[in-house]
């Protein structure tokens, strides 16, 4: 493959650099707000495990696995050590 | 003499100290080590610790640090002649401001990225913690009231830059849809923006704005203060990728286009130094040059704030313990270079020595606007550009800067009102916390000054405040050092220098403010003074105790 010409390498890199000194400042507050709906999200998807209704459970069953390792990470978070659901034993 | 000889031999001096004095602090005193896993490897988590590249980590140290101040103190600071005012800038960004913020990136990152904050609680003690809050929220303060009048001064007097001001807000408010909405690459946003915003200055060249000399009742310079207000509360309030941090951006970017255009102007205009040497015939009422010299120019000499940059978020985002030297040295190099271009502006943008008189002719009378006027001239001469059009440029920078720093610091406070809410168990939402915040700073504004103008009255104590904070950055530093047996004097001695500053100004302000019967001030002032004598005092106890640990432990 052709590598790209010498002047689009530049202004990929000088683009690249841009968006980093975009991003830094802010990089916490952004990760933080993605956190913090994916456990919205993710709290929706077990609703059911804690008595909630859901109307899209079917849906959201298949979703279980993927979710696994991101419950893990939330109940050590909220200062639980171990899974604090009986149907889910991630840990 | 010629403004060229400042320009080249404080750019010299400060680079030759980053070339040596920065390598003998690096492999010396702090002995980085390439090796060394940063917090930023060793805690990596996507969020807070996130390894980065050494340029782009310095342009976000930099920017953050750069606010009004390097351009506000020393243009204030020349009413006593450009020989102090040059001397201190150079002197002090070599010596005192590189080994602090070289000192306080590397402290917290040789301890787990904690902030100096969290350090002064496990190297100095709790007491000295609660002692730092306490001076932050008054930073804060201060930060915010003294802006609003900066900005709002500018704003009266250059009407032209009214129309890219806040049209920098809308140009801010499109980069952040382009980005997150749009999801465009950040290339032609960037580039489109700086022409919008400096399309925005010509059109306000053209187009002068001045409010009414009433407005509801009240002057001019008022009402813009008070409009202020209400933007800093509404945009404090707005998610970050809308306005603050694109806002942020695009006023990084045209810090380094302004500042460009302002050395270049220099060195093609070669303009005079007008101003004299060393001003022995000070209007009436100019406090004494010691110390408050050392409390009037402290962005851009030595300054606590920078401390608070550098262990805050830049220590958790560094690749290499060896990229400190860059990132934390030349970072103050940065400020310095600024504080530099604004002396010349203040020193060489004059015709002659009695249109410089004409607007020192009383202390706080230069300020910004002699750093906008003086810098207008240079630019129309170097580079060409229409009468005014400079003005314009510069009132802008200015304005940006003070803005930025003006609604991230209400929000920093909205933080801490939650906080001492939650301490005393009040739930405080962000509006209330909000209205809180600006409560206390319209109180400050109208309670300490006619027309709002408290915050100037205040920009003393800021100074005093903001030297004590880096007293208390360099007495961590030095306790660390002396705990490791390494040699301490190279930030023991700017330690002694600032804190003997901060307290003699402090007292000599004490008699000014009883003198004036201005008792908030006079509060304020012995707040501060309590807390000064509290962290020599600590920090001498702590010194000691290192000391003694080492002279009891074999070697």
């Amino acid at each position: 493959m052709n590598e790209p010409p010498a002047w689009r390498r530049f202004t990929a890199a000088f683009g690249a650099g841009l968006r980093d000194f975009y991003a830094v400042p802010y990089r916490r507050t952004f990760a933080r707000a993605r956190r913090d709906e994916d456990d919205l999200f993710m709290l929706l998807v077990f609703g059911e495990a804690l008595g909630l209704p859901n109307p899209a459970q079917w849906y959201c069953l298949e979703l279980m696995p993927l979710l696994y390792e991101r419950f893990h990470d939330w109940h050590r978070r909220m200062g639980m050590p171990h899974s604090p659901l009986e149907y889910i034993s991630c840990c | 003499m010629n403004a060229i000889v400042l320009l080249v031999v404080g750019l010299a001096v400060m680079l030759l100290g980053y070339r040596f004095y920065s390598r003998f602090l690096a492999t010396r005193i702090y002995r980085l080590d390439e090796n060394f896993r940063t917090p930023a490897h060793e805690f990596e988590d996507g969020i807070d610790y996130v390894p980065t590249n050494k340029f782009v980590l310095w342009g976000h140290h930099f920017t953050s640090v750069a606010g009004a101040a390097p351009i506000v103190g020393p243009a204030i600071a020349v009413i006593w002649g450009w020989v102090p005012a040059f001397l201190w800038v150079v002197i002090g960004t070599v010596f005192m401001a590189g080994a602090h913020d070289f000192g306080a990136l590397w402290a917290s990152v040789r301890n787990k990225g904690q902030s100096i904050g969290s350090l002064t609680g496990t190297v100095i003690g709790g007491r000295a913690r609660n002692l730092f809050l306490v001076v932050i929220f008054l930073l804060l303060l201060m930060v915010n009231a003294a802006f609003a009048v900066v900005i709002a001064n500018l704003l009266v007097s250059t009407p032209t830059a009214v129309i890219p001001v806040w049209g920098a807000v809308l140009v801010a408010l499109m980069i952040g849809q382009l980005i997150y909405r749009v999801k465009m690459k950040l290339l032609w946003p960037s580039i489109i923006g700086v022409v919008v915003l400096y399309g925005m200055i010509l059109l306000g060249s053209a187009y002068p704005i001045a409010l009414p000399d009433s407005v509801f009742g009240m002057g001019s310079k008022t009402a813009w203060i008070i409009l202020l207000f209400v933007y800093a509360g509404i945009a404090s309030l707005l998610p970050v990728w809308v306005l603050l941090q694109p806002r942020d951006y695009i006023n990084g970017l045209q810090l380094f286009v302004g500042l460009g255009l302002l050395y270049v102007a220099v060195l093609i205009c070669a303009p005079e130094v007008v101003a004299p040497a060393i001003n022995h015939a000070v209007p009436e009422g100019t406090p004494s040059l010691l110390p408050l010299l050392f409390v009037t120019i402290a962005c851009g000499a030595i300054s606590g704030f920078h401390g608070l940059v550098a262990s805050g978020t830049s220590s958790k985002q560094l690749d290499k313990e060896t990229d400190g030297r860059f990132v934390g040295y030349f970072g103050s190099v940065g400020e310095g270079m600024l504080a530099l271009a604004a002396i010349i502006c203040c020193v060489a943008g004059f015709p002659d020595v009695d249109a410089w008189s004409g607007v020192y002719n009383k202390w706080q009378g230069g300020g910004v606007n002699a750093f906008v006027q003086g810098g207008d001239t240079i630019l129309t001469q170097g580079l060409g550009l229409p009468a005014d059009l400079g003005a314009t440029v510069l009132a802008v920078m200015a304005i940006l800067f003070a803005a930025t720093t003006m609604d991230t610091g209400l929000r920093l406070q909205r933080y801490v009102v939650q906080e001492a809410g939650e301490l005393l168990g009040l739930k405080v939402n962000g509006l209330l916390g909000t209205l809180i915040a600006l409560g206390v700073c319209l109180a400050l504004s109208f309670g300490a000054g006619a027309e709002g103008s408290g915050g100037m009255v205040i920009w003393p104590l800021f100074g005093t405040t903001n030297q004590l904070l880096a007293g208390l950055t360099l007495a961590i530093v030095s306790v660390i050092l002396i705990k490791q047996q390494r040699p301490a004097i190279y930030t023991v001695v700017p330690l002694i220098f600032v804190l003997v500053m901060s307290v003699y100004a402090l007292i000599v302000q004490l008699g000014q403010f009883y003198a004036a019967q201005n008792w908030l001030l006079l509060g304020m002032d012995i707040v501060i003074l309590i807390a000064a004598l509290w962290v020599a005092l600590e920090a001498a106890v702590a010194m000691r105790r290192g000391v003694a640990a080492n002279a009891s432990s074999p070697v």
